[in-house]
């Protein structure tokens, strides 16, 4: 068992390194799968393990984006100077101010959103179930509305992020870059949350979801617990937001940003797809979602938005336990359960 | 006596500081709260006798708002929609149940609101397709009323749209409890299975419910078309507002839903002048968010959270 997970992880590892030289033309798209997996995994945190179904993660992916921009080029030049400026180029990066500006930038995209996701989430997590999902999903639509009305980031127009430094490389090099740090981020995302998951916090979090008030009698601070989750969750998605940003080059609060309909949704999706409340759920369910979607949106050309609602319904009234849950299902035996061989035929002939 | 002092206070900021602005801004929002109360009223229907929350609720006030606007295309006085609109809207709601809705009704309660999301972004993008995403209103020629020499202007479309709110919500209310679906639909929110038990068709009652859901939202959605404008992305707030009137107001407190909605709107209308158009919608929500968690502060006094 140990033997063949160490395999599993090793080959892995070697496609996502070699992935952008196998398949230079698909770069963008794998580096987005890597955007997903980071998204559906940091939102099975609270919907899978902890049973608290958020809406609102795309609030801290919003956020990161804004801020990685900000300090981008907040660092070297005047902000509100840029964001009048808009697609003209009169300020540009040299090289090593991109650099440093990209990196400081991201990692503040991480730290912040940790940070308001600590402050808020004292009010926010005392609430349960349906009032959680509905406070949290107005956050996220209410953050987008002011992000919009804000004039020195841009307003409803948005900003343009800074663009490649020209003399160090082309645009194949620039999206390799990209590559690897979004491969980075969900490496260090999976490795950190499967750690997390053996410790007691993962132990916690699944007691959260299984009887919250049970857990708080048992003389667990819950709260503490829950606010954690969140700002681990925050951070990884900040830096996804940030790194988002960036790769797409142009920032609008409603429909990039703060994407309640495409993104928000998609981390739900993509964890209930794949199985909630299991490590590798999310995973699964990122890529089967993407390759979906990279595969049938040509073909639903302007209908692509009638296809994610009828997906959404498929998904979640005909297929709620994911691919995970059917996959236990159907061998327990793989998930380390026992199954008694007698109980098993007794439902089958139920059945 | 506390009440009387802010009282005269307010009297005070009303006629002497803006009157005028004040005045328009209260009339304005109570008329429009009127009209949230409305859909208010249908999401409490559902929410208590099937205990699902409908995020496409908003959706639905835009198709029905859509039916009287295409009416208004077609050379017929949207001010009919009122009539037009709740019929098909009845039906568009049935078919939504038979479909969708009842594989959701005795689920957990994320599942209701992810599959109407769902359900959501699907409405939006086929009304998208068939009317265009222009910003459209349809014309009612109602006229205008002057109050106070022409300070404070008050459109008919708007008087005219409180007025059938209010009648609708009281037919609605005499409906339920004279008639013989009424008193199942209040069984079935009672005990649906002591209902079911005692010979009550429940599937057909959750139905109709949503039916007269969908039907309510038909007759706001037909207002909104000739007294505000039609879009076919804005259907979200229309839904945030009516969980926030019931959140407030509680399930089955008809009174508190109608205060709690002129009190929105009193809100609305003030947040528009003082914080600017942009930041709408934006207040709109986090007003959502700031009594959600101020109500979590107050229960947790009492180690309670909201149910």
């Amino acid at each position: 068992m140990k033997k063949n997970n160490l395999i599993l992880y090793g080959s892995l590892l070697f496609f996502g390194l070699v992935a952008p030289f196998i398949f230079p033309a698909f770069k963008l798209q794998i580096s987005f799968l890597w955007i997903l997996i980071v998204l559906a995994m940091t939102w099975d945190v609270q919907g899978g393990q902890m049973g608290y179904n958020t809406f609102g993660n795309i609030l801290f992916f919003g956020v990161g984006m804004y801020i990685c921009a900000s300090t981008q080029i907040g660092m070297f030049f005047p902000l509100a100077e840029w964001t009048e400026a808009g697609g003209e180029k009169t300020f540009i990066h040299t090289a090593p101010q991109y650099f440093q500006g990209f990196f400081v930038g991201l990692i503040l995209a991480g730290i912040i959103p940790m940070i308001i996701a600590g402050l808020i989430g004292y009010g926010i997590l005392g609430l349960r179930g349906h009032y959680f999902a509905i406070c949290t999903l107005g956050l996220g639509i209410a953050a987008g509305e002011i992000a919009g009305g804000i004039e020195i980031i841009g307003a409803g127009q948005g900003m343009t992020m800074p663009p490649w430094p020209k003399n160090i490389g082309d645009t194949e090099l620039r999206s390799e870059f990209f590559y690897f740090i979004c491969f980075a981020l969900v490496v260090a995302t999976f490795v950190f949350l499967k750690w997390a998951y053996s410790t007691r916090f993962g132990l916690v979090l699944n007691a959260i979801r299984d009887n919250e008030d049970k857990a708080e009698a048992m003389g667990i601070y819950t709260m503490r617990y829950k606010i954690i989750g969140w700002m681990v969750s925050a951070f990884f998605v900040g830096i996804a937001g940030g790194l988002m940003g960036n790769m797409v080059g142009y920032i609008e609060p409603v429909e990039v940003a703060f994407a309640g309909p495409t993104f928000g949704v998609f981390m739900v999706l993509m964890a209930i797809l794949g199985g909630k409340g299991t490590l590798w759920g999310p995973v699964i369910g990122a890529t089967f979602f993407h390759l979906f979607k990279e595969g049938f949106w040509t073909f639903f050309l302007g209908w692509q938005y009638v296809a994610l609602g009828v997906l959404i319904v498929v998904i979640v009234v005909f297929f709620p336990e994911g691919i995970m849950g059917w996959l236990r299902e159907k061998y327990p035996e793989r998930f380390g359960e026992v199954v008694d061989e007698a109980d098993r035929k007794a439902q089958v002939t139920l059945k | 006596m506390p009440p009387l002092i802010g009282g005269i206070f307010f009297m005070d900021l009303l006629i002497f500081k803006a009157p005028i602005l004040m005045v328009q801004a209260s009339l304005d929002g109570i008329l429009l709260g009127i009209l949230f109360a409305l859909i208010a009223y249908g999401m409490a229907l559902q929410w208590g006798v099937m205990n699902i929350i409908n995020i496409a609720q908003g959706e639905l006030v835009i198709m029905g708002g859509y039916i009287a606007y295409f009416m208004y295309m077609i050379g017929i006085h949207p001010g009919f929609g009122i009539i037009v609109s709740p019929i098909i809207m009845f039906f568009v709601g049935w078919g939504l149940y038979k479909l969708v809705i009842n594989k959701v009704v005795d689920r957990d309660l994320f599942i209701s609101i992810l599959a109407t999301f769902g359900i959501s972004i699907l409405t939006q993008q086929l009304m998208n397709f068939i009317f265009g995403s222009d910003v459209v209103v349809a014309q009612s020629n109602f006229g205008t009323t002057m109050l106070f020499d022409g300070m404070v202007t008050l459109p008919n479309a708007k008087i005219f749209a409180a007025i059938v709110s209010i009648v609708f919500a009281i037919g609605l209310v005499a409906y339920m409890r004279k008639s013989k679906l009424g008193r199942a639909i209040r069984a079935t929110a009672q005990n649906a299975r002591a209902a079911k038990i005692l010979g009550v068709d429940t599937e057909k009652v959750y139905a109709a419910t949503f039916g007269i859901n969908a039907a309510l939202c038909g007759v706001a959605g037909s207002l909104i078309a000739i007294t505000f404008t039609l879009h076919p992305y804005v259907g979200l707030p229309y839904t945030v507002r009516s969980f926030m009137i019931v959140v407030v107001a509680g399930l089955g407190n008809l009174p508190g839903v109608a205060l709690s909605g002129m009190g929105l709107g009193v809100f609305e209308e003030f947040a528009d002048y003082i914080l600017g158009t942009e930041f709408r919608i934006g207040s709109v929500f986090m007003l959502l968010v700031f009594i959600l968690v101020y109500r979590r502060f107050k229960l947790s006094r009492k180690r309670e959270y909201l149910k």
